[in-house]
Parts: structure tokens; sequence; C-alpha cells
């Protein structure tokens, strides 16, 4: 035991001290924090308030188009070559120009730029166009606005599971969400740090090194050594890049006093107010600020309510088994052809048959287990140990029954008890074998070797 | 007393055989020649002993007690194909293999340091194996081997590679090991690097032992009684004791090969020459154990 530990220890230390991994774990949350901030950060830099010259020759507007934090209007008078003389000597952002037009004809509106005037202004300016020709047509076939306002219905959809631990919210979105992410960590984990035990397999034979380690230890030793050295890497990246982004972001936050990109949860309910938009138009302007707040605050609710509803401790523990039980199925076999190889190129053939489930997973869990979380197809790829650790992290936050847990569980289990005793036997003859090409015919051959 | 005792060991792989009925012993205190052409199975055997791989039947003894993981810790080996984590510092490679191998962190840290004083390389503690030279990497290599001080060490073609310098220091520490008590088991196929070096030896070919036994007594079993004889004047030999093999003469300078039959000793042929011609020089021709292999491996082909 203490031989695995010091294995343990030599592959921990020697990684962890290599420049690449430093680089790696520092400018990976440096990254991170970047993409959240710059989006904050441009937002705010373009976020001054823009100024709009309005020169109205209809006369529908004057004084419809109220100011906005953002936006202001300055009304003009004379004519358009007047107008444009007079917003040519300003730095305003725009000059919109109503012709003189008829409410049921209204045409000709042109914005004027000293720049490109951005899409975003230019919906802003016609949706308040649109909604202020809409209020006086209303007015004009004698409806008022606050009426129709009142007539509108807002219906939101909670959805909620009926199963056997009693009523449950459902936000599918949140679901998905929570599920995926941690797939996606198992899946990158599974790829980065089990090629790394391959590589560091592969070098152990090209330095000659193997045989004078295996005159000390147990050829076993030294292959779940090195798994487990680089899996206490691989968490050990992980777990500093989660303390480093959090200080990276809150850091340069505070540096540039920019609130971070706002979090999926806050896109989300963002996304909802957003697609009530701005309807209740111009007129009650206060009124609407304090809708958009409530439909805002009962948003977040619903999204932390999900977050609540969802079993943390499960879908957690849930991660942390198919993490390290994905990891050690899967690293056993990437040892095992760092083993049967001389050189890297000559792992190909070997790597397709441990990449392709992973893939198949990976591509299924997004399309078929998330349409699906409960179908054939979902089941199946759960219960199998090659592609369980993914697409049962994805099922687990929809719920999966008790039975079929366990049953994945020890499924994977045994799948990692089966793998590494074929890895170790590939293992054991491959460390030894150098300048011979093997195939799989040879390969089966040594699981019954006695050595 | 033998510390090894090897015993009808056999070791098949799929398709070939690469140890068949083995047997000998390897006396405590000796330098071990394992000696034959390449492929004849000493890497198996080494294999076997040093617990890298197990025999299909046959037993091994270490030290009279059958062979089993602890011993590991008693023995030194230096595999043929042999190297070090090239990223790794030379001190630090050197104490993990010295962990490996049972020692604690402090002892190991002292005898690393006597030995980097024995050959003059401290200053290399803090670099990294590939920014050594060969020759350095050799000499880590064999510090490596023998830091626990192993009871038995055991060289795989430890010479191949090494230049002559290294060569003779390497030799020098072996001769040095071995007079304090260790066994020391070479094995080449380069019969003539070693046999000045070996007191023992065990030939192996085609899987089998063909031959072993101390040095000594393997070249008195194999002498021809043959001496070569360079000397001054006509040499014609006609007695009936006397056999000639072959004989040059150039410029009145005669070289000939003679051997003695009827019992005549070595005396008798002298006492023979000096009435007849002037000798120069008079020397047994002993068998060298190439020579001793080749017969050997000649005579159970015939048979």
């Amino acid at each position: 035991m203490s031989k695995i530990w010091l294995i343990i220890k030599r592959e921990y230390i020697s990684r962890v001290r290599k420049k690449s991994f430093i680089i790696m774990t520092l400018l990976t949350p440096l990254l991170l924090a970047t993409f959240m901030i710059l989006p904050g950060l441009l937002i705010s830099m373009s976020g001054d308030s823009e100024t709009v010259m309005v020169l109205d020759r209809s006369g529908l507007f004057e004084g419809k188009l109220e100011n906005k934090k953002d936006l202001n209007f300055i009304p003009l008078a004379g004519t358009l070559d007047q107008a444009k003389t007079i917003y040519q000597e300003t730095d305003n952002t725009a000059l919109l120009y109503i012709p003189e037009m008829s409410l049921d004809n209204p045409e000709g509106f042109v914005v004027y730029g000293k720049k490109n005037i951005s899409i975003q202004t230019q919906v802003r300016l016609e949706n308040m166009l649109e909604k202020e020709i809409e209020s006086q047509r209303y007015l004009a076939s004698g409806l008022d606005r606050e009426m129709l306002d009142k007539i509108k219905a807002n219906v939101s959809l909670t959805a909620i599971n009926l199963s056997d631990q009693g009523e449950k919210d459902n936000n599918a979105i949140i679901t998905s969400v929570a599920g995926v992410v941690g797939a996606v960590i198992i899946y990158f984990f599974i790829f980065m740090y089990g090629v790394q035990i391959m590589r560091g397999v592969i070098e152990e034979k090209t330095s000659r090194i193997v045989e004078v380690m295996i005159s000390s230890v147990k050829p076993f030793q030294l292959m779940m050594g090195k798994i487990m050295g680089i899996a206490a890497v691989g968490l050990t990246q992980f777990l500093l890049w989660i303390i480093l982004s959090f200080i990276a972001v809150t850091g340069v936050s505070a540096a540039f006093g920019v609130d971070a990109a706002p979090s999926p949860a806050a896109q989300y309910a963002a996304g909802q107010v957003a697609a009530q938009g701005e309807e209740s138009g111009g007129d009650d302007e206060a009124v609407q600020q304090d809708s958009e707040k409530d439909e805002f605050a009962n948003t977040i609710q619903d999204v932390k309510q999900s977050f609540a509803n969802l079993n943390i401790g499960l879908i957690f523990i849930c991660f942390i088994f198919y993490f390290l039980g994905g990891y050690l199925l899967y690293g056993s076999l990437f040892g095992a052809i760092g083993a049967a190889v001389d050189n890297e190129t000559d792992t190909q053939q070997f790597m397709m048959p441990i990449t392709i489930p992973l893939v198949i997973s990976f591509i299924m869990s997004y399309s078929l287990v998330l349409k699906n979380p409960d179908g054939p197809v979902a089941f199946w790829m759960s219960i199998i140990p090659f592609t369980s650790p993914i697409v049962m992290m994805v099922r687990v936050p929809f719920g999966v029954p008790a039975w079929e847990l366990l049953l994945s569980m020890g499924l994977l289990v045994a799948g990692f008890i089966f793998t590494t005793w074929i890895a170790s036997r590939i293992y054991r003859v491959g460390i030894l074998m150098y300048g011979k090409k093997v195939n799989y015919k040879e390969l089966s051959k040594w699981l019954f070797y006695r050595v | 007393m033998s510390i090894l005792k090897i015993e009808g060991v056999t070791k098949t792989y799929a398709n070939h055989t690469a140890l068949d009925n083995v047997s000998f012993e390897i006396p405590q205190g000796c330098i071990f020649g394992l000696l034959g052409p390449n492929g004849a199975g000493k890497t198996s055997l080494i294999r076997i002993i040093t617990q890298i791989t197990g025999a299909d039947t046959g037993k091994i003894y270490f030290r009279g007690e059958r062979l089993k993981p602890d011993h590991i810790r008693e023995m030194g080996y230096l595999p043929e194909e042999r190297g070090l984590y090239k990223k790794m510092k030379v001190g630090e490679q050197l104490l993990y293999l010295a962990q490996l191998k049972g020692l604690s962190k402090s002892e190991a840290t002292a005898r690393i340091k006597a030995w980097v004083d024995r050959f003059e390389i401290r200053e290399w503690l803090g670099k990294h194996i590939e920014d050594l030279s060969k020759g350095m990497q050799q000499k880590v290599q064999f510090i490596a081997t023998v830091l626990h001080e192993p009871a038995l060490i055991i060289l795989d073609e430890p010479f191949s590679g090494f230049d002559p310098i290294n060569a003779n220091l390497i030799k020098d520490e072996i001769l040095s090991l071995r007079d304090k008590g260790a066994t020391i088991i070479f094995s080449t196929h380069r019969m003539e690097s070693v046999e000045e070096l070996c007191d023992n030896i065990a030939l192996i070919n085609h899987a089998q032992k063909v031959l072993d036994g101390p040095v000594k007594e393997i070249r008195d079993a194999y002498k021809t009684d043959t001496y070569q004889i360079i000397g001054n004047g006509q040499l014609m030999i006609t007695s009936p004791d006397f056999d000639v093999l072959e004989q040059h003469d150039n410029h009145g300078i005669f070289r000939a090969n003679v051997k003695l039959l009827n019992n005549a000793s070595p005396n008798d042929l002298l006492r023979y020459l000096i009435q007849r011609v002037e000798v120069h020089s008079f020397v047994e021709l002993v068998p060298s154990i190439n020579d001793i292999f080749i017969r050997k491996v000649k005579e159970t082909h015939h048979v």
C-alpha cells in the first residue's frame, strides 16, 4: 500500500509542478472571468444614454415621445435641411425625421446618424412610433389603451411532477442544465485525464523505466498508482478552477465596477421578462416598471424554487460517483492502450472503441435523453456501464427510480472491476514488449497469458 | 552456501519455450555469469528471479527459502532495457526508487549522498535526467540499482552502451560490492567481456542450460593440454608424446601449437624443446568460454 502511495505522490507532484498545468490552471479562470465580464463591460461602455433629435413634421408625436433613462429626445422645428445642419453641430446619436403623414398611412420615417445607428436603437424607435400610432388609432376608433391592457391576459404555466414522492415543481430547463453540466464535466474529465494516463504509460515505456519500476512494484500497483495520481491532479485542477474563477470574476468585476454577465438563471428570468417586452408602451411607464420588477422577481423565485426542488444532494452524490466510476472505468482502458503500443501514433486503432461509446453517449444525452429522459434509449444507455456515467448524469435531475439508479451504479462498479482486470492483464504483458506492433488478436491472447 | 537455487524451471510463452527445465545454483558472494546468445532465455530467467513473471513449473530458493515478494528488497536489478524518468531530477529519482525498495527517506538521502560523493557527481543532483549525457545516466542507473544494498545484484547486459571509462568504474564497484558480501549475476551474450570477472558461470542455449560451474573447473575440464611455443630455430618434433597441431616458420622464428599425448607433462615438452631450439615463449592454450560454449553447443547438436 505504501508503494502505491509513493507512486500516487510522484504522479501527482510531477504533474502539478509542470508549467503547462500551472498555466492551464491559472489561465482558464482568467479566460472564464474575461468571458463573463467582457459582455457586461461592453454593454456598460456603449450604454451611455443616447440622445435623438426629433423633427416631427406631422405633429402627431408632439410630447408623446417620452424620455427614458438611456434615451432622450430633443424636439426640433423647421425644415429637414435646417434640422440636419443643427444635428451636424451636436454630437447627438441620431436625427429622427417624421414626415407629414396621416395615421392611416404612416410612411417615410428616416433616421439620420453620423455613425451607424445600432439595431437596438432602431428597433426601439420603431416600437415607440408603432405604439404611439396604435394608441392614436385606438383613440380615433373610440377604444381606450388602458381598457385594452386590462383585457389582455398573461398566462405562465407551472409544471408539476406527480410522482411517488408527492408533487414537485418541474422546471425542465433548470433540470436539464444541472444534468448536462455534470455530464459535460464527466465527459471532458474522462477524455483529458484518460489520455494523460495513456501518455504516462507510453512515456514509461519509451524511457525504459518500466522494467526498473516493476522489479520493485507490481504492474498493477504501477497502473493503479498512475490512475489515482492523475485523478487527484484532475480534481485539484477542477477545485482550483472553481475557486480561482470565483476570485477572478469577483476581482475583475470589482476592478472594472461591472457586474458579471448574468448567470444562466438570471438570463432565463430576464428572457421571460423580455418576452413580455415593453408591451405596455410609454403611457404608463411607472406602472410598467413596477410590473416588470414583479415579473422579474417572480421568475427569479421560480428558478430558485426549481433549484430547491432538484435534489441537490442526490445530484451531487451521483455526480461524484459517476465522475469517479466513469474515470476509473475508462482510465484503466487508456492505461492498457498505452501499454500495448510503443508510441502515440499507434494508439489510433485502439482509441476508437473507447472513444465511440463516450461520444455516442455524449451526443445522445443532448438529443434523445434530454427529449425523453425516461425512454428506452435513455434507460438502456444509463444502465450499461460504458455509457451510464454520462447518460445517467443527464437523467438524474429528472428523477430516476431508485432501482434503476442502484442497478446502474452496481453495474458501473462491476464494469470498472472488469475493465481494470482486462487492463491489468494487457498492461503487465504490454509494458515489457518493445518494438512489436500488436493487433486485437494479439491483445486477446495476452488476457490469458500466465505471468 | 548458495544464495539462489534454481530447480527445474520451465517457462513457455504462447508459441515458444523460453526456459526448459533449467537448474543450477549460485553460490553466495560470487560473481556469476549467466551466459548465452541472444534469445537463449537469460532475460526470461532473470524476470522470474526478480518476480516480474512467474515460472510455469520449477522452484526457486532464495537463501534456502522459496522465493517470495519480500525477497525483492534484497535484489537490485539493472535491466537491459533501462531508463529513468526524463523529467525528474537526479536526486528525486534516486530517492523515489530507493523508497520503492523500502528505504526510509532519511536513510535513502544519506546513502544517495555517499554514492554521489563517491562518483563525484554531487552537482548533478538538481539536474533533470534529460539534461544528462548517456554515460551520466548510466551512473545514476547503477546507483539506483545498488542503493538499497541488495544481497543479490542482477545486471542484464551491463556494459552495453557503457564507454570504457564508465565500464571500468562499474567493474571496480562490482568487485568492491562482492568483497562486501554481495552476490552479482551478470547476464550477457558477450562472453569474453565477463570472463575475467566471473567466478562461476552458467551457459544457456535454446532455453536449456548447457553447462554450469566455477570458471576454473570448467576450463580445466575443457583443457586440451595444448601449448603454444614461440622460439628461434628449426623445430622438428618427432616424439610420439607430442602432436604438432599447427606450425608456422618465419625467418627462423617459429610458432607452434603442440598437444601433449600419453600423459606427458609440459615439463617433458619443455625439456625436449630446450635441447633443440631457443624458446622465447611457452604458453598453455586455455579455451575461452566462447570456445567452450561453441564446442558444447556443437556436441549437443550432434547428439
